[in-house]
């Protein structure tokens, strides 16, 4: 019999670098901006992190310096959208690309060592995973109860309303981006400090593109998200134990079928919003275009 | 046109060179590396650079080694491994199964270069294949971990459901029975090489299935990571992964093409190079055991090495019946051996493995 | 203080000098990057935009530039149409996967019969299959109003499992030993999209890439539909009084390039990926998207940028055959390559004034 304590505990480790990176795109969502270079700040994370970790001895400066550098190239891509008025896929894209490459790059020296160990922290959960958990309430007050929200989440919905009422559409928005980098950073050193121990190329395979499809299946919610992380990572988490109790399981078409399920939740809440004429609910309004003042 | 001149003074420089065998040699031997990863994933493209240097160390002056990383496989292969054959290597090792077709093809327009095909099955005039018997690796590390589990319940990560990683399984689980009758295998595809994420979540599955030891056919060290923070034990896969000595990395199996690559460079720089299809393991060397470590008790490591030994001098085959199927059906009657098209076929567990192979 | 000006109409000179500007910035970054990793970056340089087409090999690469961008211009041809009307279809890679899917699914389905038949049904199939599944964003943001990008990307990730499935499962080929992946459609003449002529590289992709240029551009700047689609993407409510059916326009856009991405998918599978294997998405659709956007959503800016992407794709084994480059920095150099091609687009758009204090 499978333990559903045992499942959730592995659950919870499982579903922290996506729920980190898929907390900091949903903020950059909701600014009206979408970046899908989350792949390449996770991995740039997940090298200075474990470089920082590693020439320190501390791992949380590690998640620190991981914070930071997922901040930074998420600044090229605040440079080419917000300033130089690039198209945010495209230049998604390519920030995916050059990250990749650059940690590869600056990567080389520490191919074979051990990352330092990390203290546990309370009931035998990792720290890290606290902080992750604790970001969810964080990120819902910050979107829903607080001014800075208000303003962040009326500048993603209409950011021509927004500007009219005074606000700095643009700074807004950087800010946003540079929260998502950091956030995406921290999810990235966790799979090199916490999971894996060790930098090898391209360890985070794929893990950013998981952080898109949560942040559409969340319908824009931090809670959301977090059922998203947990769903997302719980079928693979789920799948993997069924085939070690012995479980022949179609692996293939179980993995899809979160993706599915994000489609089916935001087809349901379109639907919604379009038949009922309600405000609120689906992707914000403003949403991957760009915002020009023609002043 | 201008191909066509090049095309032509390559033909000229290939007949000067068989006409002046002397001379030729003073050129040195251009030998092209394809590799499917990058050189630093740490585990199967990182130990084939490793072979490529030892190349260069072994004949110093005499050759001159080049490698493109990260070929996909597919269409990119066959353009890399032509530009390859363009830029005058005279020998070209493909270091992945998928670069099969595409090894294929160039080798018919480059008949006077000579290629190797790692893990493949198709073979013609100028292409060799090779691979290594981990096979015979994964009979040792079976052994130690039916010694070494507590709870009789040894674990295995596969990556894809092919014969050789079948095979893997069947060995492992066979020598750990021979040592440990109430052993019970339990099996996890992770559907990757390398993902070390799900790696470390199928660590966890089989460690909370209740799991000791683990073994892994992946090539990341988040399985190590996690039977560490477990208190399980595992095994390096592909390198030493010696990071993580001496425990929970109580020993290694290590992919070790050098051997095999400086045969090969030095038959083509004597001129004795010919086709065949290469499978060599632990007596050649080519499946190395990394170094057994002190968390291993003294008869445990002796008796490992032992089946190191018998293996290694041809004198034991690690399948040797009598062995059934899964199925029940029989298979190997009481001292047969499995033959090699058997085992490069091989789509079934032995008895005693309940899992099931998906398809 | 400096300040932008939106151009009333974008700027010929500098929609040529742009591209020119962004490749001759990434020369010079990317150069201070070879040099401080030790390379000499002028060779490096030379090696990557110059060699692949005039170098000692060119012979071999320059065909192998239209191999490469072939799948990009076509699919970047069917984007732009649609980014065009203000309609995101950035699931191209996995209208591209089932394309390939399902035109190799009728090879496979009568192999081993020969016929003259069966390479066009082949298409057709491949086609319908990425028709399909562009259908699938459209319909649901028709009908619902659910939002075709993130539906379009969410279908990515489907495909690419059901690539992992199909070359696992009911593509397997019988006589591989037990590997994943079909069987070779290129050792399957009636399947096979070969070089049509010898040492051009030129497959019927490379055919289908051509035509998809001319039409695009027959389109835009000739056809009806083509005002419509500018006309909704400059102006979505002035379309609506000209006549325009958004719900058709959406279906038409994400129907078509869903249908070129397929096609491609096909190309690629039959020709120089030779079968369906789980890693069968190799990156063109979401490279697509770049390309048609660093062509300006124009088709000879498209051929022109899908052509240069290939030249650092090709340029960029070559510095690793060569120099020694790891293939991480040729990565890097085409990363800032794409950022700055995006950047200096602004000035296509925009112009920069110095902002005179009233």
């Amino acid at each position: 019999m499978i333990d559903p304590i045992s499942v959730f505990l592995l659950l919870l480790a499982a579903a922290t670098p996506i729920l980190f990176a898929a907390l900091g795109e949903l903020v950059v969502e909701r600014a009206g901006v979408l970046n899908l270079g989350v792949e390449g700040m996770m991995i740039t994370g997940a090298l200075a992190g474990f470089a920082a970790a590693h020439a320190t001895g501390n791992p949380f400066i590690g998640f620190a310096v991981a914070a930071l550098a997922g901040a930074s190239v998420a600044m090229l891509f605040a440079i080419l959208t917000q300033f130089l008025l690039a198209n945010q896929v495209a230049s998604g894209l390519a920030l995916t690309l050059f990250g990749l490459g650059l940690a590869a790059l600056f990567g080389k020296p520490l191919e074979g060592i051990k990352a330092p160990p990390m203290p546990i922290g309370p009931l035998r959960i990792n720290w890290i995973v606290w902080l992750g958990l604790l970001m969810v309430p964080l990120i819902w007050w910050f979107l829903n109860r607080s001014r800075a929200g208000l303003i962040l989440r009326g500048v993603g919905e209409n950011h021509d309303a927004a500007d009219a009422l005074g606000y700095n559409v643009r700074r807004v928005r950087i800010a946003a981006i540079a929260f998502g980098g950091a956030m995406a950073g921290i999810g990235g050193a966790f799979i090199s400090i916490s999971i894996v121990l060790q930098w090898t190329e391209g360890m985070t395979a794929g893990a950013g593109w998981i952080a898109l499809a949560i942040v559409v299946f969340s319908n824009w919610t931090a809670l959301g998200v977090l059922a998203g992380a947990w769903l997302f990572g719980g079928v693979t988490v789920l799948q993997l134990r069924l085939q070690a109790a012995g479980v022949s399981v179609p692996v293939q078409l179980l993995s899809m079928a979160p993706y599915l399920a994000t489609i089916i939740v935001l087809v349901l809440i379109s639907a919604r919003q379009k038949f009922s004429h309600r405000a609120g609910g689906a992707a914000p309004g403003s949403l991957g275009q760009n915002f020009h003042v023609l002043r | 046109m201008k191909r066509r001149t090049l095309l032509a003074s390559a033909a000229a420089l290939s007949a000067m060179s068989l006409a002046l065998p002397a001379l030729a040699q003073e050129e040195p031997l251009k030998v092209g590396f394809i590799y499917v990863g990058p050189v630093g994933d740490g585990g199967w493209t990182y130990q084939h650079d490793q072979g490529r240097q030892a190349v260069e160390a072994e004949f110093g002056d005499r050759v001159e080694t080049t490698f493109i990383e990260s070929v996909p496989e597919g269409a990119d292969a066959e353009r890399a491994i032509t530009q390859l054959a363009l830029a005058g290597n005279k020998l070209i090792f493909t270091t992945s199964f998928g670069f099969m077709d595409a090894t294929i093809n160039v080798a018919q327009k480059f008949p006077d270069v000579k290629f190797e095909h790692a893990t493949g099955y198709k073979r013609a005039d100028n292409v060799a294949t090779y691979d290594a018997r981990f096979y015979e690796g994964r009979a040792v590390m079976g052994t130690i971990a039916g010694r070494m589990t507590e709870s009789n319940k040894i674990g295995y990560i596969g990556s894809f459901p092919i014969p050789e990683v079948i095979q893997g399984i069947n060995s492992s689980y066979i020598h750990a029975k021979k040592v440990n009758p109430d052993v019970e295998m339990k099996v996890v595809w992770a559907y990757s090489w390398f993902d070390p994420a799900k790696e470390a979540d199928a660590a966890s599955a089989l460690i909370a299935e209740g799991v000791d030891v683990i073994l892994q056919h992946t090539d990341s060290t988040a399985p190590l990571a996690k039977a560490q923070e477990a208190g399980a034990i595992g095994f390096g896969q592909a390198s030493d992964m010696a990071a993580f000595k001496p425990s929970p990395r109580v020993s290694a199996i290590i992919d070790n093409w050098a051997p095999y690559y400086i045969e090969r460079v030095g038959a083509v720089l004597d001129g004795t190079w010919e086709s065949k299809a290469t499978w060599a393991g632990i007596g050649d060397g080519e499946v190395e055991i990394g170094e057994i470590t002190e968390a291993v008790p003294a008869e445990v490591k002796a008796e490992a090495e032992a089946l190191k030994e018998k293996i290694a001098s041809g004198e034991y085959h690690p399948f040797t019946g009598p062995l059934n199927k899964a199925d029940g059906s029989a298979w190997l009657a009481e001292g047969q051996t499995a033959t090699d098209e058997e085992l490069a076929g091989m789509n079934f567990f032995v008895e005693g493995i309940t899992a099931t192979i998906p398809q | 203080m400096m300040r932008l000006v939106p151009r009333t109409e974008t700027s010929l000179p500098w929609q040529i000098a742009t591209p020119i500007l962004a490749v001759l910035a990434t020369m010079i970054t990317g150069g201070a990057l070879f040099a401080i990793m030790g390379y000499d970056p002028v060779a490096a340089i030379r090696t990557i935009f110059w060699d692949p087409l005039f170098g000692p090999a060119a012979g071999y690469s320059r065909p192998q530039l239209l191999v490469k961008a072939a799948p990009l211009i076509l699919i970047a041809s069917g984007l732009a149409i649609g980014f065009r009307a203000g309609i995101w279809n950035i699931g191209a890679e996995g209208q591209y996967i089932i394309g390939g899917i399902t035109g190799a699914a009728v090879a496979l389905a009568v192999y081993p019969a020969e016929g003259m038949w069966i390479f066009p049904a082949m298409v057709f199939a491949g086609a319908l299959g990425g028709w399909a599944w562009g259908m699938i964003p459209a319909m649901l943001r028709n009908w619902f109003g659910a939002s075709e990008i993130l539906v379009s990307l969410m279908l990515v990730y489907v495909a690419q499992k059901v690539a992992a499935w199909m070359a696992f499962g009911p593509m397997r080929n019988p006589e591989g030993f037990g590997m994943p992946g079909s069987r070779n459609l290129t050792q399957y003449p009636s399947a096979a999209n070969p070089e049509l002529i010898d040492g051009t590289g030129a497959h019927w992709g490379v055919v289908a890439a051509a035509i998809a240029v001319l039409a695009t551009w027959f389109l835009f700047s000739r056809h009806i539909r083509g005002f419509h689609i500018r006309t909704a993407g400059l102006a979505p409510r002035a379309a609506r009084f000209a006549g325009v059916k958004p719900e058709a326009l959406v279906a038409f856009c994400l129907g078509l390039s869903g249908a070129l991405a397929g096609m491609a998918g096909l190309f690629e599978v039959a020709g120089p990926a030779g079968q369906i294997t789980d890693s069968l998405g190799s990156g063109y659709g979401f490279t697509a998207i770049i390309v048609a956007f660093l062509g300006r959503l124009h088709p000879l800016g498209i051929l022109l940028a899908g052509l240069l992407l290939a030249l650092t794709y090709i340029g960029g084994e070559l510095a690793q055959l060569t120099l020694q480059l790891p293939a991480a920095t040729v990565q890097v150099f085409q990363g800032m390559l794409l950022f700055f091609l995006l950047g200096f687009d602004l000035l296509t758009r925009f112009r920069v004034e110095r902002r005179v204090l009233a």
